[in-house]
């Protein structure tokens, strides 16, 4: 029994992602062709090499079939995955098992949400038949009790706690600004956010992520195999995943300043990775800012700060892009919005541009050329009950 | 010997003041205040919140349960057996509905109290008039209980002496199924027939009782037509210091629940050996002689009507049409939640309905209930405190903002529950919750029941 992992065994070596914006012209198919047809190009390859496929998408389509259709596969493998807001995380790693176990020689990993569509606001789950007991409360809700209990264990004040989630969300504007490829690339001032109304706890309509359609791609193959296809692919160095039990919303001793199965998948990762000290050997992480209070927990769970310093960190810039270890470079879901099923393989999109020297100077991370592990994390889920999913990956 | 074992009064937490009614409709209100029921209440809802202030302490369990209202939340499908449920009853007790109009309320009393066995009889009601109009302003919500019996399961603390009842068919209001608010006939019809019923069905009772008028300790006179309660009241021969006030400045008229609401008051208030009677004016009339019994010195009441009038909250009339269905707001652009599903709320009844969960082994309490743990846990009467808290704007409610906290239960069990009966400025950590049935919103038509948490108010704790 254990979790080994598949450090070295499986290369990424092509990827594509469409911008993340509201794409009232696009649907999921030309969002699928757009980002498939991108990571096809990108590796050098055509849809019939790659032997099978992996789709995440929450609620855009079911089946294998809402890939098979549009790129016209015959006979292919194509599985849809849904695993919360990780399932886009979700496809690479079944893609990377399967062609890691020799099932298949090449795979690709592809996540779309087509969330404009719905005409409400925020995400909003599928109804599954229950007994009406279930909260309808927004994640916003939900994330936004993290901020005054982490407030309240370290001693933060209120007008101090505010300022550092502005921060986050200032330093993921400002990173969004400098990236084509996000939907908000305007910079926002600390001040200016601190002055925004609250819409859910102190939460403001500027600490949630954006909502946006968007779909990114990933082709994957064995390690050995991937020089055939290019010099310069992205090693999978770990690939984690935990679900959590549900027991913090019913765990008296459970106090919204942690999540425990961030850590857990945090650990797991870093122990299939060969990582001991995460934040002098990480040369960047892409987290799952849905929310700016998840962001500043995530740095403490992830063990990128101690518990009860992430504050000051955010504060000093130790996460900016020319900070010691750069979050979130591409501007975070605070820049890109969240299309579900997309997201994890975009933060994945992000590593392989910053870590293979990809992204322009202006938004070029400062440990390029120093470090070559980058992190992905994404979760799904509330405080308390959540999937979580980190991913390590290296440039060599 | 059968007759009333306990009791419990029900009114919501909200006031209307009738002085903020002309300046938006242009006509009615006046002085005083009356009841609102929340957003998340509705007959069935405030029936079990009645139910359990009268069951709470009470030495007999109902073998039967009545429920009445002219407000039924369903119809063809029964609203007695979803208090039943909220009330955990077993499932041999039987469960009745007596909807339809205010005199229903008197016929489930004497069925209660004809039948065998203790009863638990439930009257229930939500006053709405077109806005301006009389029975707006005159109308309160509100529940009461009854737990009648016998001296085998529970002392008697009243004893019906007399009931008499007389039947006239005339046309003094009036209601089509469906329709939004009652239409009145001239007011001076209605009095003059009524005033001479009451009159007559009290003096036929006080004879069969073998009494006067000069020996009634409380002389209660209920019904919908106020001036014609008020004259038999002034001509029924009882001192005017004896009759009892029929709480239309603070709370106004319950309707179908304003009979036994009224008896609650009376019995919290009177003492051992005293004759109350009850006589109520609809469609006919109805007296009932009440002679209190030496166990009511040792009945200690829960939460009183008194307690209840003195606390309670302001609710702004806008608000109280928006709750009413007669003024629709903006909804927060947010699907609408989807209808509960029938064999699933069937399976989680105990939870969903009775508020149960589950203790493990280890003595871990689990809500909802998990199916690992083999022993059920009632937790309807546990108290917690807030752990948490937050306040959704975005969140669809039938009347944002979702005011949201995580509870922790004494004596074990956590649960992020939405609060009720709250303002969000009042919320803090630390402060004590009680749970309470609520409707949490309908749609297509199912009403969707589940339990908040509601503060714990000083004010109203007395027992």
């Amino acid at each position: 029994m254990g979790s080994h992992g598949i450090r070295d065994r499986v290369a990424i070596i092509g990827m594509g992602c469409t911008r993340f914006t509201e794409h009232w012209d696009k649907g999921v198919d030309e969002l699928l062709l757009a980002a498939a047809n991108e990571a096809f190009e990108s590796a050098g390859v055509t849809k019939d090499e790659v032997d099978a496929y992996w789709l995440g998408t929450a609620q855009s389509g079911m089946s294998g079939m809402t890939l098979s259709r549009p790129l016209r596969l015959r006979g292919k493998p194509v599985t849809r995955v849904e695993n919360y807001c990780a399932t886009g995380s979700e496809a690479l790693r079944q893609a990377a098992y399967a062609v890691a176990s020799g099932a298949y020689d090449m795979a690709m990993a592809i996540g779309v949400e087509k969330v404009k569509d719905s005409g409400h606001q925020g995400l909003n789950a599928f109804p599954i038949p229950n007994d009406g007991t279930q909260r309808t409360l927004t994640a916003a809700a939900m994330f936004s009790m993290v901020a005054p209990a982490y407030a309240q264990r370290y001693g933060v004040d209120e007008q101090q706690m505010r300022t550092v989630l502005a921060r986050i969300a200032a330093k993921n504007h400002a990173n969004g600004a400098r990236n084509p490829r996000a939907q908000f690339r305007k910079e926002m001032t600390v001040e200016r956010l601190c002055a925004m109304p609250a819409v859910a706890g102190g939460l403001s309509v500027f600490d949630c992520a954006g909502v946006a359609d968007g779909a990114a791609a990933a082709i994957v193959v064995r390690a050995e195999d991937a020089a055939r296809h290019r010099d310069d692919p992205l090693l999978i160095k770990a690939l984690s995943f935990v679900a959590g039990d549900g027991s913090g919303v019913l765990d008296p001793s459970y106090d919204y300043t942690s999540f425990p199965e961030v850590a857990a998948s945090a650990a797991d990762a870093y122990a299939q990775a060969g990582i001991t000290s995460p934040r002098d050997e990480l040369a960047m992480a892409e987290v799952h800012d849905c929310f700016t209070p998840t962001e500043l927990v995530l740095m403490e769970d992830l063990g990128l700060a101690d518990r009860g310093t992430a504050w000051k960190a955010v504060l000093d810039g130790a996460f900016d892009l020319d900070g010691e270890l750069p979050v979130n470079p591409d501007g975070g879901l605070k820049s890109f919005g969240h299309p579900v099923g997309a997201s994890g393989l975009r933060m994945v999109f992000e590593a392989w541009l910053q870590l293979r020297g990809q992204a322009p100077p202006e938004r070029r991370i400062s440990t390029y050329g120093k470090r070559s592990l980058a992190l992905t994390h994404n979760l799904g889920g509330y405080p308390g009950e959540m999937v979580s999913f980190v991913s390590i990956l290296g440039a060599s | 010997m059968r007759g009333i074992l306990g009791w419990g009064g029900y009114l919501p937490h909200r006031r209307l003041d009738r002085s903020a009614i002309r300046p938006v409709a242009g006509t009615g209100g006046g002085a005083g205040t009356r009841t609102v029921a929340s957003y998340d209440e509705d007959t069935t809802t405030m029936a079990v919140a009645a139910a359990r202030h009268a069951l709470r302490g009470a030495p007999a369990r109902p073998r039967a349960l009545w429920f009445a209202t002219t407000e039924p939340a369903y119809l063809d499908k029964s609203n007695a057996t979803a208090v039943h449920a909220a009330l955990r009853l077993d499932r041999t007790v039987a469960a009745y509905d007596a909807s339809g109009s205010v005199h229903s309320a008197m016929g489930a009393l004497r069925a209660g109290l004809d039948g065998a066995g203790p009863a638990l009889v439930v009257a229930s009601d939500l006053r709405t008039g077109l806005p301006g109009g009389p029975d707006e302003a005159a109308g309160g919500d509100g529940a009461a209980a009854l737990l009648v019996g016998s001296d085998h399961d529970a002392p008697v603390l009243a004893e019906p002496l007399a009931w008499t009842s007389l039947t006239e068919e005339f046309l003094d209001r009036w209601r089509t199924p469906g329709a939004p608010a009652s239409r009145l006939w001239e007011e001076r019809f209605g009095e003059t027939r009524y005033t001479g019923l009451g009159l007559e069905t009290l003096k036929l009772a006080l004879d069969e009782a073998g009494t006067a008028p000069s020996d009634v300790s409380t002389l209660i006179v209920a019904g919908l037509h106020e001036r014609a309660a008020k004259a038999v009241a002034a001509r029924s021969g009882v001192p005017a210091d004896r009759v009892a006030d029929r709480l239309g400045a603070q709370a106004g008229n319950v309707g179908a629940a304003q009979p036994a609401l009224l008896l609650a008051d009376a019995l919290e208030r009177a003492r051992p050996g005293q004759t109350v009677v009850l006589v109520t004016l609809s469609d006919g009339a109805d007296a009932v002689v009440f002679r209190t019994t030496g166990a009511l010195a040792a009945h200690r009441p829960g939460r009183t009507v008194a307690a209840q009038l003195a606390s309670g909250v302001p609710v702004s009339y806008g608000t109280y049409l928006a709750w009413r269905g007669l003024l629709p707001v903006e909804p927060p652009r947010r699907p609408e939640p989807a209808r509960p599903s029938a064999p699933a709320a069937g399976r989680n009844r105990e939870w969903k309905f009775g508020f149960v969960g589950s203790r493990g082994d280890d003595g871990t309490v689990r809500l909802p209930p998990s199916p690992l743990d083999d022993a059920r846990h009632p937790m309807a009467d546990a108290t917690g405190t807030i752990v948490t808290f937050t306040v959704d704007r975005l969140a669809y409610s039938p009347s944002p903002p979702v005011v949201f906290a995580v509870v922790d239960f004494d004596g074990g069990g956590r649960l992020p529950v939405e609060l009720t009966d709250v303002d969000e400025g009042e919320v803090r950590i630390g402060g004590r919750v009680e749970m309470t049935f609520r409707r949490l919103f309908t749609a297509e038509g199912v009403h969707n029941y589940f339990w908040k948490a509601r503060p714990v108010r000083d004010a109203e704790e007395s027992g």
